[in-house]
């Protein structure tokens, strides 16, 4: 087959039926009206028509996070790859892979200022892994076939394909993805084996040991997600999980301590103050995770495995790092751990859970049951309930106190099934992430936790949802303020509350309605159950809108600027004990 | 582990495929994480394979250092990294100076230019364009001799530099 000859277009769409490809988000326009042309003329991909770029990256993320596969996306020139830059630069915070292809101007208007011209590769090359301009017909297939390289091994990430028109439509030769391989890309998958041992041999010796895992497991696939449970439970230890790493360990088993970080619990982020081994699998030690540096866990050993070598000593110098694929390292590390006679301080560790227990009895996350209004965290906690017998339940989430709530209070028991933004915080990422999700699982239950503010800045993509029959339930913690926001300048700015209150919102009831969803509201605490069941009920797009406690808080807080043991507890904060947050704390985000 | 805060100066070799955009890529993470760049050299090196070595000097904290030869390295189109400065190692810059100066000071200048073996290149009745190669700090010492003699142009490579001894493998040492 290889030299067969085609068009550009027709190249690009070959190369991703070989690629495995089934969907495609987009949005089209001029400078690639020969792409939808060759789109047009087959039935092998499914197109999806979002409403704005921005919803189609984050469609193909929530594609990507829930099935492990690249998502794909297909944009326009000028305009419409700008639009893509957030959701590009979302997928390179939180490492997911997204294969971009953008129009471009004719290669001979290139740099003309041509209609719908910019320089997209130019723009996205610091929010890529990588990116290519292609100026030749016959590179198209090569590129393409890279592109999925790049985009889904390693670190995985978001690579751009930038199209001129001419390119798509002049004709070149396609070759099949067995007769590419890239020149230089060569991510390191196995770990050293002699760090691996010396790993197993700190672990062992640990008296108060922390695993500390991260999204890295779940990019590594289900396997590693079920390796690190097996080598989890083989040391007795106790794991917690950062935000992108929630669902790689079960979080029923009495090992899991909970998130931690910003606002995990407060055995958590304990456990991490005070362990003399930490374990870190697939997690880059960020500032939402570390609070003030001088102060993170000042008398661990820290062992870091990860696939990419910039993440070693970024913030945190660590003992001993192991470069390396999770899932692999895992698999040695178990293999190293039965082979040797490796058994941990029984006394130490039991003494270790002795505390654990102890700060678990601490409860941080509890809140007031009795409300007579609804407490947000209840409904996310009625909402597990209501769904946890389920297998093929998948949450996505907004940004702000409704998604640390929902990653405290909805629990994952297995990996791909909670996709939400970390790295990048992108309010409007959970409607079409979810809408993503759909399309890979469509008899799935797909939900999207949502907050009323960051719910519209992409609700365009309800009329996505109509157009596909995509059955997605949206279930906004409606509080009518920019809840974070609020919090922030309540405990850190003497409640001067500055600009995040919502005047006019719309009526989601009457919105959802003229999307030909179903509108669902619920106002008082007894109307709760019955509006989650109705949701799950419908067979149609849903928004629930579900008006719960404007002045709630979400704890524990570190605040910024503050160490892991400095955290405000909800219960504490009552008794009029602002946090004292220092000058350079207030500086942080 | 201690996390030192002392400055150091490092060159560091990379050799990345001579394609659009690559030294954009290079520059951009630079620029985006806020690193130092002292000098930066490049030039095709293997035509048959299109390759470029770029040599940068940086400055920073050893943690910073290893960033940035990690964060270079983790770019797709870079095939190796290699710190010249762990080892020992020759490095040369060159420079095309030009001297503004008539009647003694003129002459004088040709008197320093003979000192530090730099040639002269071109030569008017009131100039000089005078070729010197060495080390950053002998460029800047003749430069420096220069400026009271008149007025000076300078253009400079940038440093390039290579390890002494037979090759390594798997480096550009």
């Amino acid at each position: 087959m290889s030299g067969q000859e085609m068009s550009g277009a027709e190249i690009v769409i070959k190369a991703l039926a070989d690629q495995g490809v089934d969907v495609i988000f987009g949005y089209p326009g001029g400078a690639v009206l020969p792409l939808y042309d060759a789109l047009f003329k087959q039935n092998r991909i499914k197109h999806v028509l979002v409403r704005q770029e921005a919803g189609a990256v984050h469609a193909a993320e929530g594609y990507a996070r829930s099935t492990g596969k690249p998502g794909v996306v297909l944009v326009t020139s000028g305009p419409g790859a700008t639009n893509a830059v957030t959701g590009l630069t979302d997928a390179l915070m939180d490492s997911i892979p997204v294969v971009c292809l953008t129009g471009q101007v004719a290669t001979h208007m290139i740099g003309n200022d041509a209609f719908q011209e910019c320089d997209t590769t130019g723009i996205t090359r610091p929010c890529t892994k990588h990116n290519y301009l292609v100026k030749d017909a016959n590179d198209v297939a090569r590129v393409m076939h890279e592109a999925f390289f790049v985009a889904s091994n390693g670190r995985p990430g978001p690579v751009v394909v930038d199209l001129p028109k001419d390119v798509q439509i002049n004709i070149g030769k396609y070759v099949g993805p067995s007769n590419v391989t890239h020149k230089t890309y060569r991510p390191q998958v196995k770990g050293d084996l002699g760090k691996i041992r010396q790993a197993v041999d700190m672990i062992a010796r640990a008296r108060q040991p922390i695993f500390y895992v991260g999204g890295g497991v779940i990019n590594s696939g289900p396997k590693a997600s079920q390796l690190l449970t097996e080598f989890v439970r083989a040391t007795g230890y106790p794991i917690t999980n950062t935000l992108m790493g929630l669902g790689s360990y079960p979080a029923s088993d009495k090992q899991f301590v909970g998130m931690l970080g910003m606002h995990g619990t407060y055995e958590a982020n304990l456990c991490m103050h005070q362990c003399d081994v930490m374990i870190c699998i697939g997690a880059r030690f960020d500032d939402r995770i570390t609070g003030r540096l001088d102060a993170f866990s000042p008398n661990s050993k820290k062992i870091h495995i990860d696939i990419d070598p910039s993440s070693i000593n970024k913030n945190i110098a660590v003992d001993l790092a192991i470069i390396g694929d999770a899932g692999h390292v895992l698999e040695d590390m178990i293999k190293v751990w039965k082979t040797g006679a490796h058994q941990p301080d029984a006394d130490a560790l039991a003494s270790w859970w002795t505390q654990i227990e102890q700060w678990r009895k601490r409860d941080s996350l509890k809140f007031d049951r009795k409300s007579k209004v609804i407490k947000p965290q209840y409904a996310i906690e009625r909402l597990y309930q209501a769904t946890k017998h389920r297998d093929d339940v998948y949450i996505t989430t907004e940004v702000g106190q409704h998604q640390m709530w929902a990653a405290q209070h909805f629990h994952f028991e297995k990996p791909n099934r909670w996709m939400t933004s970390g790295g990048l915080g992108t309010m409007g990422y959970g409607l079409p992430a979810a809408m993503g999700v759909q399309m890979a699982h469509p008899d799935a239950l797909v939900v999207d936790i949502a907050g009323e503010a960051s719910i519209l800045m992409n609700i365009q993509e309800m009329s996505t949802l109509a157009q596909y029959k995509l059955p997605v339930k949206v279930f906004i913690l409606n509080n009518q303020w920019m809840g974070m926001v609020r919090q922030w300048q309540e405990l850190l700015h003497g409640a001067r509350y500055s600009e995040s209150y919502m005047d006019s919102l719309p009526d989601f009831v009457a919105l959802a309605e003229s999307f030909k969803a179903v509108g669902l509201r619920a106002e008082n605490p007894d109307d709760l159950d019955g509006l989650i069941q109705e949701m799950l009920a419908t067979d149609k797009a849903v928004i629930a809108d579900v008006r719960v406690d404007p002045l709630e808080n979400c704890f524990p807080m570190v605040p910024s600027g503050a160490a892991h043991n400095e955290m405000i507890l909800g219960d504490e904060e009552k008794q009029e004990d602002k946090p004292t947050v220092t000058d350079d704390g207030l500086a942080l985000v | 582990m201690k996390q030192e805060t002392t400055i150091e100066r490092h060159i560091i070799a990379v050799l990345v495929d001579n394609e659009a955009g690559v030294l954009a890529r290079v520059i951009g993470l630079f620029s985006g994480r806020g690193y130092n760049i002292e000098s930066l050299t490049v030039a095709e090196v293997e035509h048959e394979s299109a390759q470029s070595r770029i040599n940068i000097v940086t400055t920073g904290t050893p943690m910073i250092i290893a960033q940035i030869i990690a964060q270079l390295d983790r770019l797709v189109p870079v095939h190796r990294v290699t710190d010249l400065t762990e080892g020992r190692h020759l490095e040369r810059e060159l420079a095309l100076i030009k001297v503004q100066a008539t009647g003694e000071k003129r002459l004088e200048s040709l008197r320093i230019a003979d000192i530090f073996r730099a040639r002269a290149v071109d030569s008017t009745d009131r100039s000089f364009v005078f070729e010197l190669t060495g080390s950053t700090e002998k460029l800047d010492d003749f430069i420096n001799l220069m400026r009271p003699l008149g007025q000076v142009n300078v253009s400079r490579t940038g440093v390039v530099a290579i390890s002494r001894g037979p090759i390594q493998s798997d480096s550009l040492k």
